[in-house]
């Protein structure tokens, strides 16, 4: 069969899927992570311990209730954002008159919390999450195999990443969020509940990464330390993207994770390590990042 | 307004100039506690009184940064652990005496102090602490895949050896005045920067940026000098530690230990002089203490992250300093 580059294509497509599967999902982390710093001015570093949690209470939901993939897809990023929403009004909200420093601070001591608690319950090893029956199996496309389910990663994390940039660039809701980042106290005078709305942004944030977290399920097992691997490589990705723009923080992580993907190809032993050098590179070359804007 | 609230946060948590108290009292104390230092290890485990030391002097040359020049890095664990695995490497691999490991140690930090510095100091902030966590990150991967490291073993069974060829750091007693020596050391050289006209540079530089550039100082090249001292610090910290313990592992190197040491320094007080030694001492004393319980250490070390950073930020030195004042 044809080769390209000496790679037979089977592996290179492979690798590439492989790299756009994590491409989603660094996308839909380092949006969520970009629309809490939008509103908040805080980098959330639960963020990853709230994937997490989105895997997990799809797990349990199947586990002791017997709540099918569909409902859980709806219902675990909900409660995941509802745990968000009570920590942004019991302390988040507390911090946001001082540093930004303090709320990186805060949301790391809550991952540290959070992953300590499922390790101690589940372990480090994983808990096996099925793919829905819908989705198994898959399709070939004549030069590589595709499984639904990572097809449907793909897309429902498009989709997703598409509805929330239309809704914040868009529509008027999104003017509103857009005004407020800009100048809170005016937005107020014009009778908009700000608190109200900075409490929802960070609700609907967290909620975005239980939803990766739900869809990683079935790929990845189930583990508690899921989010603590992945929360260091989506900030690099929100480095180089700048935290500017929700379309720069979606491209940006598509790319990478095929970049990634690709360096897995040809040269493996530097794949864990090559989005850290793009980071170096976009640092010298464009310190705001690529997307960014200079403040 | 982002660097108007960033100097005056961190000026919260600024204990009050060491000008209250007479200095005659202020050396008696300092006399005091040095004595208490020679004297622990007749009361205490000299090995775990050496790891306190090592902590110590790690949350010191992180404070150096954070209190000082109001940097927050979150990837210490780099200089850190890298100097670990290089100290080990030569001391066991190639029968360097352990003076020279360390200091071998210390150079391969503040070489990586010099480029992550030159990288991450182009952001601040927030931004700062990402790129500092990200650029570890890669230092952690390299310690993973390096053929020297060994893995997820680490280097184990680094021998002591003899100081200068001659004194056999084998006995507890000797190793633990040895790493008395290297943190008071590390120790005096923070105290004497914070205090020498550099210093007041770099706290200028925390207060107000802007003013300290219009002023003309090269604000970058102050930042950068504060930090490969800072990362050598912690470098000489590591590498001390591989001896005391005969062991670099990747623990040294993961985020989670970058997490540990801002922890130390924030219980004990950002900014304060003593506020890195008290966190240290507290936070491996209790690690020590909770090794031995049910409980999850980091679910514990996560709730004091908490309750620090929302109901005393000062930290315990700095919430003493602030209670002195208000009587004096």
């Amino acid at each position: 069969m044809m080769e390209l580059l000496g790679i037979p294509p089977q592996v290179l497509f492979g690798q590439l899927l492989l790299g756009l599967i994590n491409g989603s999902f660094y996308a839909l982390l380092s949006l969520g992570l970009a629309v809490i710093f939008g509103m908040l001015n805080v980098i959330n570093f639960a963020h990853g311990a709230q994937y997490m949690l989105g895997a997990f209470a799809a797990w349990m939901l199947l586990k002791f209730a017997g709540i099918n993939y569909w409902l859980a897809l709806v219902l675990a990023p909900v409660l995941v954002g509802l745990l968000g929403v009570v920590l942004e009004k019991l302390m988040l909200s507390r911090l946001y008159k001082l540093d930004h420093l303090y709320g990186l601070l805060l949301t790391f001591g809550l991952a540290l919390i959070i992953e300590g608690m499922f390790r101690h319950w589940y372990g480090v090893s994983g808990q096996p999450y099925p793919i829905p029956q819908a989705l198994a199996g898959g399709y070939n496309l004549g030069f590589m195999f595709l499984p639904t389910y990572r097809g449907w990663v793909v897309a429902v994390s498009l989709v997703v990443c598409f509805g929330t940039w239309f809704m914040i660039e868009r529509t008027r809701l999104g003017a509103y969020l857009r005004a407020a980042t800009e100048n809170p106290v005016l937005v107020q005078a014009f009778g908009i509940n700000v608190p109200v709305m900075i409490t929802a942004t960070y609700g609907f944030g967290v909620a975005l990464a239980g939803l990766a977290g739900v869809l990683a399920a079935p790929i990845y097992q189930v583990n508690p330390l899921m989010g603590s691997h992945l929360i260091i490589v989506v900030f690099a990705v929100v480095v180089i993207g700048g935290m500017g723009s929700i379309l720069g923080a979606v491209l940006t992580g598509f790319m990478l994770g095929i970049l990634e993907g690709f360096t897995k190809v040809f040269y493996p032993e530097a794949s864990n390590i090559v989005i850290f050098v793009v980071m170096a590179v976009v640092l010298l070359i464009k310190p705001a990042g690529l997307f960014g804007r200079e403040k | 307004m982002a660097t108007h609230s960033h100097s005056e946060a961190l000026r919260a948590g600024t204990p009050p100039q060491a000008r209250q108290g007479s200095p005659a009292l202020k050396w008696a104390a300092l006399a005091a506690l040095l004595l208490v230092a020679l004297a622990a290890p007749f009361q205490l485990y000299p090995v775990f009184l050496a790891k306190a030391l090592c902590f110590a002097l790690f949350a010191c040359a992180f404070n150096l940064l954070i209190g000082y020049v109001g940097l927050l890095s979150f990837g210490h664990a780099a200089f850190f652990g890298s100097a670990a695995y290089v100290t080990a490497h030569a001391v066991k691999v190639w029968g360097l005496t352990p003076e020279l490991g360390i200091l071998l140690g210390v150079a391969v930090a503040a070489l990586f102090g010099l480029a992550f510095g030159y990288l991450a100091i182009r952001r601040q902030g927030i931004y700062f602490a990402m790129v500092t966590l990200a650029l570890s990150q890669m230092v952690f991967f390299l310690a993973l895949q390096l053929p020297f490291t060994g893995g997820e073993d680490g280097i184990q069974a680094v021998p002591r050896g003899h100081l200068f060829g001659l004194v056999d750091l084998g006995d507890n007693l000797t190793m633990y005045y040895f790493v008395l020596a290297v943190f008071l050391a590390g120790f005096l050289l923070i105290y004497r920067t914070i205090h020498s006209p550099f210093g007041q540079v770099l706290k200028a530089i925390r207060e107000n940026e802007p003013r300290a550039v219009s002023l003309g100082y090269k604000v970058e090249q102050y930042k950068l000098a504060a930090f490969v001292m800072s990362a050598a610090l912690a470098g000489l910290a590591g590498g001390t530690k591989a001896i005391v313990f005969q062991l670099a592992s990747l623990t040294d190197i993961t985020w989670q230990m970058s997490g540990e040491v801002v922890l130390m320094t924030l219980l004990g007080g950002l900014g304060t002089i003593f506020g890195p030694v008290v966190g240290a001492f507290l936070v491996v004393t209790l690690q020590n203490y909770l090794a031995g319980t049910q409980l999850p250490v980091t679910v514990v070390t996560g709730v004091i992250f908490v309750v620090c950073v929302l109901l005393f930020r000062r930290g315990i030195v700095g919430e003493i300093g602030a209670l002195l004042k208000g009587r004096g």
